[in-house]
């Protein structure tokens, strides 16, 4: 385990207790499988850490890439819930009900692979990456980056957002794909079955933490933070700047798609309103409240975030979102490295004072020592 | 013969399409030159650009308001003295915002992007507690409502002509602005090099804060353009932002007739198109086609010669 050290192997721990015994513990299973939600969101803010935190690529499309893994699972479970017998009511029997309201009597092309449990879950991850990887290698390859870059990600979101609303005969329209029964014969919609799903989830999130983490760990994660301080030096060194981008642009949307593909079997149904700017925007904000450079950070953000928004809502129906978003500018103005960066400022150096055997071990790894706090260049 | 038009037919779809098209492609403009300013100019990602000029069309609405309550005998007039108090107000509110917020941020670019996202949320809650959150129109004046025939088959309306004439007026007014007098010397002595525009004696923060101000009030004259096509909601202005952006990066930032023409190809590409499809389509289709060409040329269409 040489990409973790002592102190990233305890606070993965400490995280990995809280997710997988204290709240199933003390959270009843409305609780549950809404911090089950929220977590999903960390899926994304773990991508965005790698792809903005360390390489500085700002994608406000991330929505985009959680949606299509949602889809993709969604899809799935839709057309295990219309067999031909629950659709006998139909003209159509055996597609789903939305496309039967408008006037669709075949399955289009695109649903067809969506049949077979195997290869929905290789898309999940599959069809995220190849949409990143074409964006990245028009984009990368040509040097466009920075606040180009992010508009055009965010434009991208519209588009998709505009496309799904517009095609309801293949896509269910505004309202998504719903009424989502079960997984391969498997009820996904009773109280054990949200359990079961948490504990998948969040242990799927841990298993992604660390690959993240032996990403950044390796030589390649530290090509990026050399790439985002000083893009050229790295040109000029020799590595080809562009594919290192693609590579990291396509394992966040990865991640995200897995993100969504969860989102979609807790929660139940599936809409373009996890896909659009709005939501792409949001999930920025849980990695930026976190710690843009913290891939633990990015986990509590999104927890923080949206389980402050679920509390303040109920509690100041009125007020919350200003809140929420005097908050977040507070944030971004005053601690750009998020609650990660209050950490390392603050709690950090007492941690080392009262656990001495931690530091020892940091010191004796070199890669231990923590990035600098991020210069974002304008380009 | 196409979809079962002729071509006269087509020619005067097109003509009254484009005309239709007009004072969206006014408000595209006004939107996208004031982005163009902060954007291109200062390098700053106003995300709540399109709040500023909702902040417009609600002046407009409070003063047409204000209009047949107190001086009905002049209501015909009232657009004129709305669209000065829009510019005013929004140029009022973005110098506060830049003062506030901006200022702090000019190294981080992208950190702006994040701050002025969640100003534009608490502006349009603050708009819903103000407002309410539904739906405001405003009343025009009937001169304002007509439409001028221009041969028998196509009719131009007149508040589309007015809100053009405005626009011309404005971006003329911008371009001597930036590039004829003294001050745009200072704005663009700044923007090219912020610490020795400072050296030589240049205010830089006060003519950050006039810069900001101006793009902001320009995009709450593009609210009260926008008072003639849509009603007024809290939400309005962030189904423009998005294409706002694409049609400053897509006409080159920093060149401002490149804002124009891209505007001016997106508005009418959009509703020419959207006679022929369904709305949302035409959407996607213009929208595509201006990422698909960003992506073969991501410098935009008119670009300035810049050193790096």
């Amino acid at each position: 385990m040489t990409f973790l050290n002592r102190k990233d192997a305890l606070f993965i721990l400490l995280l990995a207790a809280l997710l997988l015994v204290l709240l199933p513990m003390v959270l009843e299973p409305f609780r549950l499988n809404l911090v089950g939600k929220y977590l999903t969101y960390g899926f994304v803010a773990l991508g965005l850490v790698l792809c903005w935190g360390d390489a500085g690529i700002l994608s406000l499309g991330q929505g985009v890439f959680f949606g299509l893994g949602g889809y993709c699972m969604s899809m799935y479970l839709k057309l295990e819930a219309s067999t031909p017998e629950a659709t006998k009511i139909q003209s159509t029997p055996g597609i789903p009900d939305f496309m039967d309201w408008n006037q669709i009597t075949e399955l289009p092309l695109f649903w067809q692979p969506f049949h077979s449990l195997p290869l929905t879950l290789i898309a999940i991850p599959l069809v995220p990456s190849l949409l990143a990887l074409g964006i990245g290698f028009a984009m990368f390859k040509r040097r466009v980056g920075g606040t180009y870059f992010a508009i055009i990600t965010q434009a991208i979101a519209a588009i998709l957002t505009i496309l799904i609303i517009g095609q309801q005969g293949y896509t269910g329209g505004v309202n998504g794909i719903t009424d989502l029964r079960t997984l391969n014969g498997w009820d996904v919609r009773s109280d054990h079955a949200h359990n079961v799903l948490y504990f998948i989830n969040a242990g799927l999130l841990l298993g992604c933490l660390l690959l993240a983490q032996y990403v950044r760990r390796s030589k390649l994660g530290r090509i990026l933070v050399a790439m985002r301080d000083k893009e050229d030096r790295v040109r000029f060194s020799g590595y080809g700047v562009a594919d290192f981008k693609i590579f990291v642009f396509c394992f966040a949307a990865a991640l995200a798609g897995i993100g969504g593909a969860m989102f979609t079997l807790q929660v139940g149904f599936m809409s373009p309103s996890f896909v659009g700017i709005v939501p792409s925007i949001e999930m920025v904000i849980y990695c930026a409240v976190g710690g843009r450079t913290s891939l633990l950070g990015a986990v509590y953000g999104a927890l923080a975030v949206n389980w402050a928004r679920t509390s303040l809502s109920e509690a100041f129906p009125e007020l919350w979102l200003l809140a929420l978003d005097s908050l977040f500018i507070l944030v971004v103005v005053a601690f750009p490295d998020g609650l990660a960066g209050v950490y390392r400022r603050y709690l950090d150096p007492v941690l080392d004072r009262l656990l001495p055997s931690l530091r020892r071990s940091s010191l004796a790894h070199p890669s231990a020592v923590l990035p600098v706090e991020p210069v974002v260049s304008a380009e | 013969m196409l979809m079962g038009y002729s071509f006269s037919d087509l020619g005067s779809i097109m003509a009254m399409q484009g005309f239709a098209g007009l004072i969206l492609f006014s408000v595209f403009v006004l939107m996208a030159l004031g982005l163009a300013i902060i954007f291109g100019q200062m390098g700053v990602i106003n995300m709540a650009h399109g709040e500023f000029m909702i902040l417009g069309a609600y002046v407009t609405f409070l003063t047409s308001r204000a209009f047949t309550t107190y001086l009905p005998s002049l209501f015909a007039g009232y657009f004129f003295v709305a669209i000065v108090l829009a510019f005013c107000a929004a140029g009022l509110a973005g110098m506060a915002v830049e003062w506030l917020l901006i200022r702090h941020l000019y190294r981080r670019p992208l950190d702006t992007l994040l701050a002025t996202w969640g100003l534009s949320l608490i502006l349009q809650q603050v708009y819903r507690s103000v407002f309410g959150a539904r739906e405001v129109g405003v009343d025009q004046p009937d001169w304002m409502m007509g439409a001028a025939n221009v041969t028998d088959s196509i009719q131009i309306p007149i508040n589309g002509l007015i809100v053009m004439a405005l626009t011309t007026l404005i971006a003329i007014g911008v371009y001597v602005l930036i590039f004829r007098l003294g001050w745009g010397k200072q704005i663009r002595a700044v923007m090219q090099n912020r610490a020795m525009a400072g050296a030589v004696g240049i205010d830089t923060e006060r003519v950050d804060r006039l810069t900001f101000g101006i793009g902001c009030g320009i995009a709450g004259v593009a609210g009260s353009a926008f008072t003639m096509i849509g009603s007024t909601s809290p939400t309005a202005g962030q189904l423009y932002i998005v294409d706002a952006f694409l049609v400053v990066v897509f006409g080159g930032a920093g060149s401002l007739i490149g804002t124009i023409a891209s505007a001016f190809t997106i508005s009418q590409a959009r509703s020419t198109l959207e006679f022929f499809l369904s709305g949302s389509m035409a959407q996607v289709v213009v929208l595509l086609t201006v990422v698909g060409i960003l992506m073969l040329r991501p410098q935009g269409l008119f670009v300035l010669k810049v050193r790096r």
